[in-house]
């Protein structure tokens, strides 16, 4: 046993944040806020990189990596908050002509709920009588679809669980990088005469989230290489609690400037409850893992 | 990222696993927990077996992952845990091991291997607690001896351990962390006097330790002088490491004991503690993942856990508290009769987010450590 990364499995990591860095920094983030539009240019490079061809076998054009290296690529997605409906294009890159490569736009619909409805080529589900919401994110515009909630019960395998693992790898992302931001203002930001990263209030609101997110971080690992059902479930659960409870810890840590629009706090926030309510949302979680005791 | 024991591994669990099926039903009944003589011959009994059996040093001497596949099968087998044993094997044994002579590992070691010397551990007093290193107790050099005097609180098996780890102030000029020394002192030296503390469990897990002149051999200091307080940072990083992972495997049986209760009681009907029970399940499952993260990076960089210890127990202590408070949401009124295990448990958890460091210690140490936030309070 060595549930640690795998050189080549570090070197990935790198070369996705590295490749975010470059296609999707902080003035790309706040120009699709005020957009609000996808960047099909962005699309196509992500696809380029083979960000949705990553676990198609070589000879079907894709990178032939698995489930471990894709909850890598979408914790990295997830630090950023890069935009778009990135799991349900990555799930249909084998099955969708140009979904692999980023020409296509694929979205789907899960409890009761489709993002980027108007901005995607091909919709999966039944979307009919979709009405269109003023999504709380301004970076995952949002259709409610009367009736259509997830299943009672979790599916033995499948897409579903599939798309669970990898919106908890991109919370755990999140809730990563609020952890950092929240460190990084409690280092500079200076009250009574020193920087608040001294005072054990602030401290131990930092330690609180660095445990959070490690947790979910190894439970997202071990479910991508286990891929057992129970265990995908329970890690949505715990993914969504670290990124949710993070963002909220790192909005408080910034006090007055973290209830603003320009900090990236809300952004995280907001985010992190869209994800929270897709694919395996925290009730039907909670009865899932129940289920097996 | 690979989750698959290696087949040297395995082999090593198989043995283990005929052995444990072989050797627990020959064992004498379990004590009295209220008696303390009695608790230290069984424990003794079952290290002596362990050692015989060649696994009386998986806690030093095996690789992390073994030491990981021997605390999990012997918890899923429902063997004995280290009990007396644990300052000796899991303390003042890894301390020795890594920082005494060559004499003084042959003097103290085997005895603790075989299960033939207890230890108990002297570090907190009356007023170091959390703040350790402003401890009192004193020790002023007479010759070959230190004579030292103070007082010591929270010691475990101390009625009936042989040896103490006994942390003391050789040079009370010096910094607070530059002037402790590390001791091993005989528990029957002239000058020592053992007072039992009463747990709000109502069991004596513990005692305060009066010490008045009591005159130790120089040769029984571990470390130099003065350098005490990093040669007691090695011994805390073993506690911190791989210490709960009976523990978690014994967390995750008894959510399926609670489940089986729940069932039977009806109380399973209620979706608000089934799915209480259906987050703490996903909860301990992770923290299991933890371990093996920390086990796994133990192993690659040389044995000594890290800060990683800290993360995993600030979590675990809290989930724990939590686990045995919905064991009594499913016990009802029955919660209260002390003759449930389940109460008695409840009541042993409150200590677990004090003791090996509180949690608001543990904090300070994940952000300091490796947040790098500044120190301060």
């Amino acid at each position: 046993m060595d549930f640690r990364l795998t050189e080549d499995q570090r070197a990935l990591r790198k070369g996705v944040r590295e490749l975010l860095a470059r296609l999707f920094d902080r003035e790309a983030l706040r120009a699709a806020v005020d957009s609000g539009g996808l960047d099909r240019e962005l699309w196509r490079e992500l696809g380029a990189a083979g960000f949705f061809a990553l676990r198609l076998p070589e000879e079907e054009g894709g990178v032939g990596l698995g489930l471990p290296e894709a909850v890598l690529l979408f914790e990295e997605a997830g630090r950023v908050l890069l935009p778009g409906p990135l799991v349900a294009t990555h799930m249909a890159a084998g099955s969708l002509r140009g979904a692999a490569e980023g020409e296509v736009v694929v979205t789907s619909a899960s409890e009761g709920l489709v993002p980027w409805l108007d901005e995607a080529d091909v919709v999966l589900g039944d979307v009919s009588g979709a009405v269109p919401m003023r999504s709380v994110d301004p970076l995952t515009p949002l259709h409610r679809v009367p009736g259509l909630v997830g299943p009672a019960e979790v599916p033995a395998a499948g897409d579903g669980l599939v798309a669970a693992l990898l919106t908890a790898a991109e919370q755990v992302g999140s809730a990563g990088r609020t952890t950092d931001m929240a460190v990084a203002y409690a280092r500079e930001r200076t009250q009574f005469g020193q920087v608040i990263g001294g005072f054990q209030a602030v401290k131990h609101l930092c330690a609180g989230m660095l445990v959070r997110a490690e947790l979910a971080r190894a439970a997202v690992r071990a479910a991508a290489v286990t891929a057992d059902p129970v265990e995908i479930a329970g890690t949505k659960l715990l993914a969504d609690e670290a990124a949710t409870a993070n963002a909220r810890d790192c909005l408080q840590v910034h006090g007055g400037m973290g209830f603003t629009w320009e900090a990236d706090v809300h952004l995280h926030l907001k985010r992190a409850w869209v994800r929270a309510e897709l694919w395996l949302p925290a009730a039907r979680a909670e009865e899932v893992v129940a289920a097996r005791l | 990222m690979d989750l698959a024991y290696s087949a040297e591994e395995e082999e090593f669990r198989a043995r283990l696993r005929a052995w444990l099926a072989a050797v627990l039903p020959t064992l004498p009944p379990r004590p009295d927990p209220l008696d303390w003589p009695a608790r230290r011959a069984y424990d003794c009994g079952w290290q002596r077996r362990l050692h015989d059996a060649g696994y009386a040093d998986v806690h030093w001497d095996a690789s992390p992952t073994q030491r990981l596949i021997f605390l999990e099968e012997t918890e899923l087998a429902g063997a004995p845990y280290v009990g007396a044993n644990f300052v000796g094997l899991l303390h003042a044994g890894p301390t020795i091991a890594a920082e005494g002579t060559a004499a003084q590992r042959e003097r103290w070691l085997p005895p603790v291997l075989r299960g033939d010397e207890v230890w108990c551990q002297g570090f907190s007093e009356p007023e170091a607690g959390s703040d350790l290193a402003s401890l009192r107790t004193k020790a002023v050099r007479d010759g070959d001896e230190y004579v030292v005097s103070g007082q010591k609180i929270w010691t475990s098996h101390a009625e009936v351990a042989d040896w103490c780890e006994l942390l003391v102030r050789t040079d009370p000029t010096a910094p607070k962390h530059r002037g402790i020394s590390w001791l091993a002192m005989p528990m029957d030296a002239p000058g020592v006097t053992v007072r039992p503390l009463r747990t709000l469990a109502g069991s004596t897990e513990f005692a305060e330790m009066f010490l008045d002149e009591v005159r130790i051999p120089v040769g029984n200091r571990v470390g130099d002088e003065n350098d005490g307080w990093r040669v007691t940072m090695v011994t805390l990083s073993f506690e911190r490491g791989t210490a709960f992972v009976g523990e978690v495997v014994a967390c995750r049986r008894l959510l399926g004991e609670l489940a089986r209760a729940a069932r039977e009681n009806g109380t399973w009907d209620d979706p608000v503690l089934r799915r209480r029970l259906g987050r703490l399940s996903a909860e301990f499952q992770a923290l299991w993942r933890l371990t093996q993260a920390n086990v796994s990076e133990a192993q690659a960089t040389g044995g000594v856990p890290g800060a990683g210890g800290s993360v995993f127990k600030l979590h675990y202590s809290h989930a724990r508290q939590e686990l045995y408070e919905a064991a009594a949401t499913v016990l009802g009124p029955d919660a209260l009769d002390l003759g449930r295990d389940w109460t008695l448990d409840r009541l042993s958890s409150l200590s677990y987010t004090i003791a090996a460091g509180t949690s608001q210690i543990q904090r300070n140490i994940v952000a300091e450590r490796i947040l790098g936030l500044p120190k301060g309070r």
